[in-house]
């Protein structure tokens, strides 16, 4: 086959990165593989070749069931209530309010904020003191004289990490909503006239013409959604620090690795969430490149 | 014309990185002398950038600048992450072969574990003879910071991890002496909370909960089957030890229900608020309290952790000697004034910490740091588990997820069974 110049110049010019992905992913996530069946424990590398059994320790670990445990919860709870919410505040903006483009922009805003922050600031006002220390929303509830809402939030045994999805959601839902929005744009006017020329309610319409017409968009935000949520890091550092109760596997690999010095098993832990969210992104590739060829 | 605003937005991003490679690195070298021609430098690596600390370190090289005017003082100090930051950053170096001169670590096994282990510093012995340093440390100490019989840093201050904070008024109000046992204690808690008062005991995040159960374990085991715990004497699956945990199980009883969500400060802070009767910390508390304008004696008061009276559980900052020092001998000067009596009393009264030396000028301390320098000299010396001192940092990793998992199960039994399964994992027992 002929390569014509223009082919030649444009593999040059995009040879430089991607060598350079290869070397600084590809390259470490190999090398970072092959650390995670060794032995290597302290500060100088020891690449003792241990077979699987850093990942067959990891499942028999308690700690590590906890961090399983923690991520579904916060999971389900995050994907759904952003998603639901998401929907929800588009299905609203899509009725041609006044000011709409200022409500698009309040609620896409805190998607601008980072994690961090975000953590700093649901620190305190998920605030779980009772009594006379009380602050946060236990105060407000307090004064609105909604004592039943008063709980222990993020300190609640076993079910703290729930709550950590709160700020999750606040933060990616008017992205979700931003998602939804150009999907229901999309949607031709039409479609909506003639079922209501046929007599379908409002929620029928809903129901089965506008879902199922952005189920595509349902999908890719589950995805975008999803990795974020098993790769959750610097939200829970922030909101609570390094506590045992809401641990998830990226602060077990970050506290093992670099407090602990158990450098296999940190790698273990890095392959088997790059793992779990290519379980999730890699099918997702496959059918929008699917879908891309065939348009 | 998007194209072009295409293009020049490329040669903008391409000219930012090739610009920011340029500067130089964030945490580089900060040079506090004006430059003049020195004979030799030294190059001190530590994360001490800011407070006390940071104020300390400058008023100790202020002693090492008069002393040795022909070294200059390289301050390489890294921030972030109380440490953490700055360890890895070492780590890198070690890893390529660039070690700096000397650098701060916490005496005792987190020192020896990581670097003695990872062959990257020399023994100190010499410079303790040569110093006569064995005669003005306590003799207790030196074990504590030794591998095998050598010595291997140089600890410039000293903390008191086993100290009980309380509230004098709250304790007069319900009629409660200072509690010198475990038992003397409980029966404080349960006075207390039969008092009404909301928060006996406080404690806050996961370390803390780890510091205060360090000094049970202290308190019920006493000095000796305490320190067999660490080199593997002491059963951890033993009657001791169990009995420990009970104690342990009962004190979180009296504490606040939201110790999660609670700094050290904010733990402390109850104390001196009048919320709480006591608190665990090391005496950096002492400090804060301080800061917050309260008085010694009469806003807070101090003792021992119940059942270790006349025990000192210390932690320490201290310096080490790299193995392979570029500048071998200055890095030697700089240890010297590390550990000379000027170089400590220069540094310990900013840093609120006492001299790891006994001789110390009492004038220069105030009155919680005087009690502290005569327990120091008098007191049986232990070392602190939560600060580096008796276990190594994949070992005390170990014993923080054990500690975790039994916060949110409750379950003694598996926690003593993790504690044990940890001195075998990554501790000396076999």
């Amino acid at each position: 086959m002929r390569i014509d110049k223009d082919r030649l110049i444009g593999i040059l010019l995009v040879s430089p990165s991607i060598i350079a992905v290869a070397i600084f992913i590809y390259g470490f996530i190999g090398w970072s593989g092959r650390v995670s069946l060794s032995a290597w424990k302290g500060l100088n590398p020891d690449y003792t070749w241990v077979g699987l059994k850093n990942y067959i320790n990891l499942f028999s670990d308690p700690r590590f069931q906890v961090d399983i445990r923690n991520t579904v919860i916060f999971t389900v709870l995050f994907v759904a209530g952003a998603l639901i919410l998401g929907l929800i505040l588009a299905i609203l903006l899509d009725q041609d309010l006044r000011g709409e483009s200022i409500f698009r922009t309040i609620f896409l805003f805190p998607m601008a904020i980072s994690y961090i922050v975000t953590g700093v600031v649901w620190r305190w006002l998920m605030n779980p003191a009772q009594g006379e220390r009380m602050s946060g929303f236990n105060i407000l509830f307090d004064k609105l004289g909604l004592d039943f809402l008063i709980n222990k939030w993020y300190t609640t045994p076993e079910w703290g990490i729930a709550f950590i999805a709160i700020p999750a959601i606040w933060q990616m839902s008017g992205y979700v909503m931003a998602l939804y929005l150009s999907g229901l744009r999309a949607i031709p006017q039409e479609l909506r006239e003639a079922a209501r020329v046929d007599g379908a309610t409002e929620v029928q319409i809903y129901r089965h013409i506008i879902l199922p017409l952005i189920r595509p968009i349902t999908l890719s935000a589950m995805i975008i959604l999803g990795h974020i949520s098993l790769k959750v890091f610097d939200l829970i550092i922030s909101t609570v620090g390094k506590q045992l109760q809401l641990d998830v596997p990226a602060i077990y690999m970050w506290q093992t690795t670099f407090d602990g010095h158990f450098f296999g098993r940190g790698a273990a832990i890095s392959i088997l969430l790059l793992l779990s969210v290519a379980v999730l992104v890699i099918p997702y590739l496959r059918y929008s490149l699917k879908t891309e060829e065939s348009l | 014309m998007q194209k072009k605003l295409f293009v020049f937005i490329s040669v903008l991003l391409i000219a930012a990185f090739v610009l920011s490679g340029c500067t130089p690195k964030p945490t580089d070298v900060v040079k506090t002398e004006e430059p003049k021609p020195a004979s030799s430098q030294v190059e001190v690596f530590s994360w001490w950038t800011g407070g006390g600390e940071a104020a300390g370190l400058e008023a100790m090289q202020k002693v090492f600048a008069t002393k040795y005017p022909n070294i200059e003082f390289v301050n390489a100090a890294v921030a972030g992450g109380a440490g953490t930051n700055a360890k890895a950053v070492l780590a890198t170096r070690l890893q390529a072969g660039n070690p700096p001169d000397s650098w701060q670590g916490h005496a005792g096994q987190e020192l020896i574990g990581t670097y003695v282990d990872g062959n990257q510093i020399e023994p100190l012995n010499f410079l303790y003879e040569e110093e006569g340093w064995l005669d003005v440390m306590p003799e207790t100490l030196i074990p504590l910071i030794s591998k095998d019989g050598k010595i291997y840093s140089v600890p410039v201050n000293i903390h008191r991890a086993n100290v009980l904070w309380y509230n004098p008024k709250v304790l007069a109000d319900n009629n409660i002496a200072v509690p010198t046992t475990m038992d003397e204690w409980f029966a404080a808690l349960d006075a207390l909370k039969a008092a009404g008062v909301e928060t006996p005991l406080a404690m806050g995040e996961q370390w803390t909960a780890m510091h205060l159960f360090e000094t049970v374990l202290l308190g019920t085991l006493g000095n000796d089957k305490y320190n067999g715990l660490w080199d593997g004497t002491t059963d951890w699956a033993g009657a001791d030890v169990t009995a420990a945990i009970d104690n342990y199980i009962k004190l979180l009883e009296y504490t606040n229900s939201d110790a999660t969500s609670l700094t050290w400060q904010d733990a402390s802070q109850l104390v001196v608020n009048g919320q709480a009767a006591f608190n665990v910390m090391g005496d950096w508390a002492e400090g804060y309290f301080r800061e917050l304008g309260k008085a010694p004696e009469t806003e807070y008061g101090w003792a021992p952790v119940p059942g270790t009276v006349g025990t000192f559980q210390f932690l320490s900052d201290s310096f080490v000697l790299a193995m392979n020092a570029p500048h071998r001998d200055a890095a030697i000067a700089w240890l010297k004034i590390a550990g000379s009596k000027e170089g400590q009393d220069a540094f310990n009264p900013v840093k609120g910490s006492i001299p790891a030396r006994k001789d110390g000028d009492r004038a220069l301390y105030g009155v919680y740091l005087q009690s502290a320098m005569d327990d120091w000299n008098s007191n049986v010396v232990v070392g602190s588990l939560t600060h580096g001192v008796v276990a190594n940092d994949s070992w005390k990793s170990e014993i923080d997820t054990a500690l975790g998992l039994f916060l949110s199960a409750k379950d003694g039994k598996a926690f003593q069974d993790a504690l044990a399964a940890a001195c075998k994992s990554s501790g000396p027992c076999k």
